[in-house]
């Protein structure tokens, strides 16, 4: 046995997990840093000395200025950035109404309908493409951002209704009598209610927007015209594009990374807190 | 009816159709009817003249049996379950690890290693699937340089290129990407057991290996099963990163080749064959049936026996 005081027992209880955590974190991270760093050097350094941060002598912005010249990247980030947050603003409105009226009222087919709605959690709609590219030509909504921002909006939603529902739920009910005998209306206690769950709409946005910012599969498939073109369908092809030229690829890489690194580091504390508040409640 | 029972008959709810339309709607038109006509369409074929006709299982019956599909199919389905197999066995377990070192008392800098392990998650498959084909060249030799600086430069391979090791090495670095997601719930599951269970359990004098495996480990077991449903969901539904760092086709010769890309390319089409949409419907409603399949096995054969844990 062991004694508690010995050195091993120290050893084994508070460095062994220290060095785990600290390997495994630069197996996570090196592969951003080193995409990052090489994009501000030159060809020749990105070859000869990929471990060396830029230098005086060897920092270069040529691949930014490729990537600037030969695609139209900022347009890819504007339609991105459209596309995610119509779609957002979309799913929050929509789908914060429905887990109201989900957790507030009682009416048939309430728990029915909540069942309905949650099924898209666990079914991917990538399932039905063949039939939304058919429902979305019919529309004639091919090669727009609203054919994307409908399709988001239908896949966000089943995760934003679940998720709001039970935070809705924990609204104490004399708040809402109270202003029903003052004469509210039910919209205006909707409109009363929302700020009460902003931590959850803060949680659920982070959840919903990332997945639509990083998709290729829908502007793949439903808008792939260049006026469309999302940040990450974009640099996929700008990326078959120029596969010799590294200063390019490295750049674009960074390009498309940035924004979402940068989102995530001033959110990362709401996220998280989102991901653990079920144990923590 | 409920809103007649009452002793004033109240005025027609209006405003609960008023919430409830908008999005009902929306996922109705997108998601659910999409879904439907999916699998409506995989009993139809176009005819000689082009025309949609009623065929009945003929669709699946060609994808199952006749070599033009069946070949792809199965060897699609294989892979895809490698894939998973790859992910529930070195990703969830890692993931496993690295919670419960996470979740310790006097781990130095939690919060950090917290952010920056769970920062791969959030990035775009397709920039994941570019950085590491860019790793893995022998052109720049970062992983050549790697294994040669602790001498075992004579095993460095091409593995994305080689038809025997490109699935594997594919899978380890969607893995790369994902383990955030297992190690996050692990840890949130982590941090729900009643502190007082695992202090009295420390002052008997049980180590901190003793104390995962007969306090922590088993009761988190209801979250190991939604990873395992959560992964296996996810793995099915994969297409990204094959897409990115081995085109349409999935190559080498196909060895990558899984769900996800096989349906892309039947009902899509790419070079010269052109999309065929209704069996790529019949592809998709297999997906259907393999997704459902594992959530239902989730539902009744694992949670259903996970209740009698709770406290």
């Amino acid at each position: 046995m062991q004694k508690k005081s010995g050195f091993w027992f120290k050893f084994n209880e508070l460095a062994v997990p220290q060095i785990i955590l600290f390997g495994y974190t630069i197996v996570a991270l090196f592969p951003i840093l080193l995409t990052i760093m090489n994009s501000f050097k030159t060809r020749k350094a990105i070859f000869s000395a990929p471990w060396m941060p830029p230098t005086l002598d060897t920092f270069s912005m040529g691949g930014y200025y490729t990537v600037f010249e030969r695609s139209s990247f900022q347009y890819y980030f504007l339609n991105s950035l459209i596309v995610t947050l119509v779609s957002l603003f979309l799913i929050m409105l929509t789908g914060s109404m429905a887990a109201y009226a989900l957790s507030e009222y009682k009416f048939p087919g309430n728990t029915l309908l909540g069942l309905y709605l949650a099924l898209g959690i666990m079914i991917p709609i990538r399932i039905g493409t063949v039939s939304i590219l058919r429902l979305v030509v019919d529309l004639g909504l091919i090669d727009t951002l609203t054919a994307l921002i409908l399709v988001y909006t239908a896949q966000g939603l089943p995760l934003a209704i679940f998720v709001l529902q039970q935070f809705m739920r924990q609204v104490p009910r004399e708040l809402k009598e109270a202003a029903r005998i003052d004469g509210a209306s039910e919209y205006r206690i909707f409109g009363m209610i929302l700020p009460l769950v902003r931590p959850a709409i803060a949680t659920v946005a982070v959840f919903v927007m990332i997945p639509v910012w990083n998709d290729l599969w829908f502007p793949l498939i439903l808008a792939p015209g260049e006026r469309t073109k999302t940040v990450t369908y974009g640099a996929q092809q700008f990326l078959g594009q120029f596969v010799s030229d590294w200063n390019a690829v490295l750049s674009s890489l960074t390009l498309a990374m940035v924004p979402i690194l940068i989102l995530y580091i001033l959110f990362s504390r709401q996220l998280i807190r989102g991901i653990t508040a079920g144990a923590v409640k | 009816m409920q809103q007649l029972s009452g002793k004033r008959r109240k005025p027609f709810p209006t405003h609960i159709f008023v919430f409830l339309i908008p999005a009902t709607f929306i996922y109705t038109l997108f998601m659910i009817y999409p879904l439907l006509d999916s699998l409506r369409l995989s009993l139809f074929a176009p005819n000689a003249d082009g025309v949609e006709t009623f065929v009945g299982l003929q669709n699946y019956a060609a994808l199952l049996t006749d070599e033009l599909w069946s070949v792809r199919f199965w060897g699609a389905l294989g892979n895809n379950f490698i894939f998973f197999l790859i992910h529930m066995f070195v990703q969830n377990p890692l993931g496993l690890l690295l919670a419960a070192l996470l979740s310790r008392r006097r781990v130095f800098g939690q919060n950090t290693y917290r952010t920056l392990l769970f920062m791969p998650t959030m990035l775009s498959v397709v920039i994941i699937g570019f950085i590491w084909q860019l790793i893995l060249s022998p052109l720049w030799g970062i992983a050549a340089g790697m294994m040669s600086s602790v001498g075992l430069e004579q095993f460095f391979r091409p593995w994305l290129g080689l038809e025997s090791s490109a699935l594997i090495a594919l899978s380890l670095i969607s893995v790369w990407q994902f383990i955030g997601i297992p190690m996050m719930l692990f840890y949130a599951a982590m941090l729900g057991i009643p502190d007082e269970l695992i202090e009295a359990a420390y002052v008997d004098g049980a180590s901190s290996w003793t104390v995962f495996w007969k306090i922590k480990f088993p009761l988190i077991l209801p979250t190991v099963g939604i990873v395992a449903i959560l992964t296996y969901v996810g793995n099915f539904n994969a297409f990204d990163l094959i897409y990115t760092t081995q085109g349409a086709l999935a190559g080498p010769n196909f060895s990558t080749d899984i769900m996800g890309t096989f349906f892309y390319r039947v009902f899509f089409g790419f070079q010269l064959q052109l999309g065929n949409q209704t069996m790529g419907a019949t592809i998709a409603a297999m997906m259907f049936l393999i997704i459902l399949a594992g959530v239902l096995l989730y539902l009744f054969g694992w949670q259903r026996r996970m209740t009698t844990y709770e406290v």
